[in-house]
């Protein structure tokens, strides 16, 4: 009973993380019809922060703070890089922005492994991130999962906000709606575009940060982490927070639990499954169709 | 050949009713033309016939039950469409698109031999439709109202009893409307066809008969002098009409 | 040049007979014939995602499933062949806790069976997933995900299953080919051979595919699958068709990988080789049929001769070419053709509805 409630925390942890991740994709393919696979490696770009920034920081607890925005902000401004170089040349071929930046993944990783080497690296967790808080009964909750859970549903919250309460997430979501009205309407869709990407990625940056707390770095880090991302996505709906936040915690607790039952990889396996018959079941469909023209 | 009857046809997008019980019946052999103002349900009514809307009510052709057949299914009891923009295979050319509208039925086996030579029904739709000297072009190159022609050609290919055209003659010159015009009174004299149709000019010409829809209800029907002695139509739509076929 | 086009076809079917028939096996050494031979099974996978990606738009991403399903198949029967009558394979052995194979394994030891098997359960399983999916019209980004996906999760599965399916490791060290010792060059060779005479078999049938009607039907459904549906056609089926093809291509692919490199494993099927198997599609023309074949070689062939030297420069390599191919040449290197060569004037045949080359068929 104790073993299945921590692992069922993990899950809600895993899927914090997961939503993280996939808040940034969702956003990007809800608004541009984007599929970044280089998300991955703005995971793996927020990790790696953490571990240049305790280079020159001492603290743990000091650095993971230094390291929060300053990883957000490298994530951020390498997800405008790509947006500017290469990815507004394809709004009009979403598939083929998956093979592009699969091939920029590559890139990144590669150089991930040629500044940092190619084996894993750790970083220091802060020492009161190290325990378990106590719970009443003889349940415990370990701090660096309660953390990452917090932080997770801060970044979230603060992203919320920002769409329902700032003249850009109006923006946001007016381009999402309609972007020929909204361009019309003299909202500059392409410097909306440019921060929309800018936030995804910067979330994916802090969670890289998170990540570090529970795991080593490494530079395929991302590449582990970005299909989870990517079914959240697919099974919560575009574009949708809500969607993305109710697949990202149940993924993240079925994993968990089945991991609990089986095995990691069964485990996986059975997600993965889950999904596609979630797909089949899924009354709407997953498209709208206009019906004056087919083009 | 079939009757198509609407009765108590409704359908509803999120709640809000864009077709409200229409109860409409288009003999075979009809040139019928439906109008009536933006957003009066037109398009949504050839969408509920040919299974892309989710509707309510009753919709028969001939024996046939429509509501909740898929659409290759109702394809397949012989009524086509077009769209608004036409929509033609771009990288396919003249030829090959019609051929793929003669096809629905074809066998495994035809269908994984080449093509030696073009059916029949295809060449004859390239008469009738005047694209013949285009045949080998890519549709993708063609002039906007070619298109239009070519998806009428289509649905001649297909072979449908009942063909439902959206706004066939929009963007055309006058010319081209004029031949289109006279390209569906040819082709009707088989088939029955309901058209979608802003210019009341175009109407006048052509139209057998005419159904006025008003915020999805029939409001009026009959000849074209009939719909416009009605009073109730002066009033909701003879009013528009000249805004209405400028945006046509 | 001066061929008509409809002697084009046989006449590169001619060449490409003549490349790997006789010049390759006399020009290169057995080490670089039989690296020339794991190429051609790549080639093999790309044909499938031509026809899949190319010509029916559906991004496979996962063709690694289908590979590893006809590769393991073949596998399974090689290490029981090698193990001899009433034996378990070495890794059994030596990682299993018991003596007894799993009740999979058995049908293995038929020959007839396993060749059976590399066949079916590939295009079984795709047309199971493909029913699925299509039908529910999952498409474009969806089908690509999901597709890795399920990918992904078999990877795992057999990482997961180290006593039954050998694990990480896979399937290693396979000896013996339906009785011939692969050690010896002259063996390697008739593989080599076999895989040629494959590759060469489907192209042409693939070719046959691309001028038939169904393939035009499929770029139909590839640029309007509403048009096709109001058509009276089911989609679905006419992807299915594609797909479940190309995943038998696939399967095939990984079966005839087996003797060549003597091994099977997670690590040659799971998410990034399925990405690899795009690229050379990607670059030489996804829709082209020469396009995919000479794409897959020659990037297989430059990641072997570059990686050997710059292990870490090949990777940036492939990215940049990666980017550069699909971002700005969409119809890859086929696509070049018609700068290079002189079109044919497309009123050339009025009377007989021609098809053109398949390079001019690439899409915008």
């Amino acid at each position: 009973m104790t073993l299945l409630f921590t692992q069922s925390f993990t899950g809600v942890s895993i899927g914090a993380v997961l939503l993280l991740i996939a808040l940034g994709l969702s956003l990007t393919f809800g608004q541009m019809g984007v599929i970044n696979m280089a998300h991955g490696e703005f995971i793996m770009a927020g990790a790696y922060t953490v571990y240049v920034v305790q280079k020159g920081i001492s603290g743990a607890g000091t650095s993971l703070f230094v390291a929060l925005p300053v990883a957000f902000l490298v994530a951020g401004a390498m997800g405008v890089l790509l947006e500017w170089l290469l990815i507004r040349r394809l709004y009009a071929r979403p598939l083929d922005t998956l093979l592009v930046t699969w091939g920029v993944s590559l890139v990144l990783q590669q150089l991930a492994r040629d500044i940092f080497g190619a084996p894993n690296v750790q970083t220091a967790a802060p020492s009161w991130l190290t325990g378990a808080v106590p719970l009443p009964g003889d349940l415990a909750l370990p701090a660096s999962r309660l953390f990452i859970l917090i932080l997770a549903l801060a970044a979230i919250g603060a992203l919320a906000a920002t769409m329902r309460l700032t003249p850009l997430g109006r923006r946001i979501r007016a381009v999402v709606q309609n972007r020929d009205l909204a361009k019309v309407s003299g909202i500059p869709t392409a410097t909306v575009d440019r921060l929309t990407f800018f936030i995804g990625s910067g979330l994916a940056g802090v969670a890289g940060v998170a990540l570090t707390l529970v795991g080593p770095i490494g530079p395929a880090m991302g590449t582990n982490l970005i299909i989870d991302a990517f079914l959240v996505v697919v099974a919560g709906g575009i574009g949708r927070l809500r969607g993305a936040v109710i697949t990202a915690f149940a993924l993240g607790l079925l994993q968990a639990v089945f991991e609990y039952a089986t095995t990691v990889s069964t485990a996986k396996v059975l997600v993965l499954a889950g999904v596609v018959l979630y797909l089949q079941w899924r009354p709407q469909g997953l498209f709208t169709l206009r019906t004056r023209s087919l083009a | 050949m079939s009757t198509l009857s609407l009765r108590d046809l409704s359908v509803a997008f999120d709640g809000t009713p864009v077709l409200n019980g229409v109860d409409l019946d288009v003999e075979p052999g009809d040139l019928r033309f439906l109008i009536g103002p933006n957003g009066a349900g037109k398009t949504t009514l050839v969408d509920a016939v040919t299974g892309l809307a989710p509707a309510t009510g009753r919709a028969r052709f001939g024996a046939h039950d429509l509501l909740g057949k898929s659409v290759h299914r109702i394809a397949r009891l012989g009524i086509g469409r077009t769209f608004q923009t036409a929509t033609v295979f771009e990288e396919l050319t003249v030829a090959q698109n019609l051929d793929i509208a003669a096809g629905a039925r074809r066998s495994v086996g035809t269908l994984l031999r080449r093509r030696t030579r073009l059916p029949e029904s295809v060449s004859e739709a390239l008469e009738t439709t005047g694209l013949a000297d285009v045949a080998e072009r890519k549709a993708g190159e063609l002039a906007h109202g070619q298109k239009q022609w070519l998806e009428i050609g289509m649905l001649l290919v297909q072979d449908v009893q009942l063909m439902l055209l959206d706004e066939p003659v929009a963007g055309m010159s006058h010319d081209e409307r004029q031949a289109t015009g006279e390209l569906l009174r040819r082709i009707g004299a088989e088939r029955t066809l309901v058209v979608i149709e802003h210019d009341m000019d175009f109407v006048r010409s052509f139209a057998r008969s005419v159904t006025v829809l008003h915020a999805g209800q029939v409001l009026s029907e009959g000849t074209v002098e009939q719909v416009q002695a009605d009073p109730q139509v002066q009033e909701v739509y003879l009013g528009r009409t000249t805004t209405a076929s400028q945006e046509a | 040049m001066n061929i008509s086009p409809r002697l084009r076809a046989p006449a590169g079917f001619a060449v490409a007979a003549a490349l790997l028939f006789l010049a390759a096996p006399l020009v290169l050494s057995d080490f670089r014939l039989g690296l020339l031979a794991k190429y051609l099974c790549w080639a093999i996978v790309a044909l499938g995602i031509g026809l899949a990606w190319g010509r029916g738009g559906m991004l496979t991403l996962g063709q690694g499933l289908f590979f590893g399903l006809g590769g393991y198949a073949m596998a399974m029967h090689l290490k029981l062949a090698d193990a001899g009558d009433g034996k378990l394979p070495d890794f059994m052995t030596l990682y299993g806790s018991g003596t007894e194979l799993p009740w999979w394994w058995e049908p293995f030891r038929s020959p007839v069976f396993a060749l059976a098997m590399v066949l079916v359960v590939p295009m079984a399983v795709a047309a199971v997933i493909g029913l699925a999916v299509f039908r529910r019209r999952v498409r474009g980004a969806y089908f690509a995900i999901l597709s890795q996906a399920l990918c992904a999760a078999f990877a795992i599965w057999l990482v997961g299953q180290q006593t039954s399916t050998g694990g990480t490791n896979g399937l290693t060290d396979i000896q013996g080919f339906f009785g011939y010792d692969l050690g010896d060059p002259k063996n390697q060779r008739m593989v080599y051979f076999i895989i040629a005479a494959v590759l060469l078999a489907l192209m042409i049938g693939v070719r046959q595919l691309y001028v038939s009607r169904y393939g035009e039907l499929l770029v139909a459904v590839r640029d309007s699958e509403e048009r096709v549906r109001f058509l009276g056609y089911d989609p679905a089926l006419v992807k299915l068709g594609a797909y479940v093809l190309a995943a038998g291509m696939a399967g095939i692919a990984g079966a005839l990988f087996v003797p060549a490199v003597g091994i099977m494993s997670p690590a040659l099927i799971g998410v990034v080789p399925s990405i690899e198997f795009l690229i050379g599609a990607a670059i030489g023309g996804r829709a082209s049929l020469p396009g995919v074949v000479l794409g897959a070689v020659a990037v297989a062939w430059a990641r072997s001769s570059l990686s050997e030297q710059f292990p870490s420069g090949w990777t940036y390599v492939q990215g940049l070419i990666f980017i550069v191919a699909v971002a700005f040449l969409p119809g890859g290197l086929a696509s070049l053709k018609k700068y290079v060569v002189r079109r044919p004037a497309s009123v050339e045949t009025p009377a007989q509805p021609a098809r053109k080359p398949a390079a001019e068929e690439v899409p915008a």
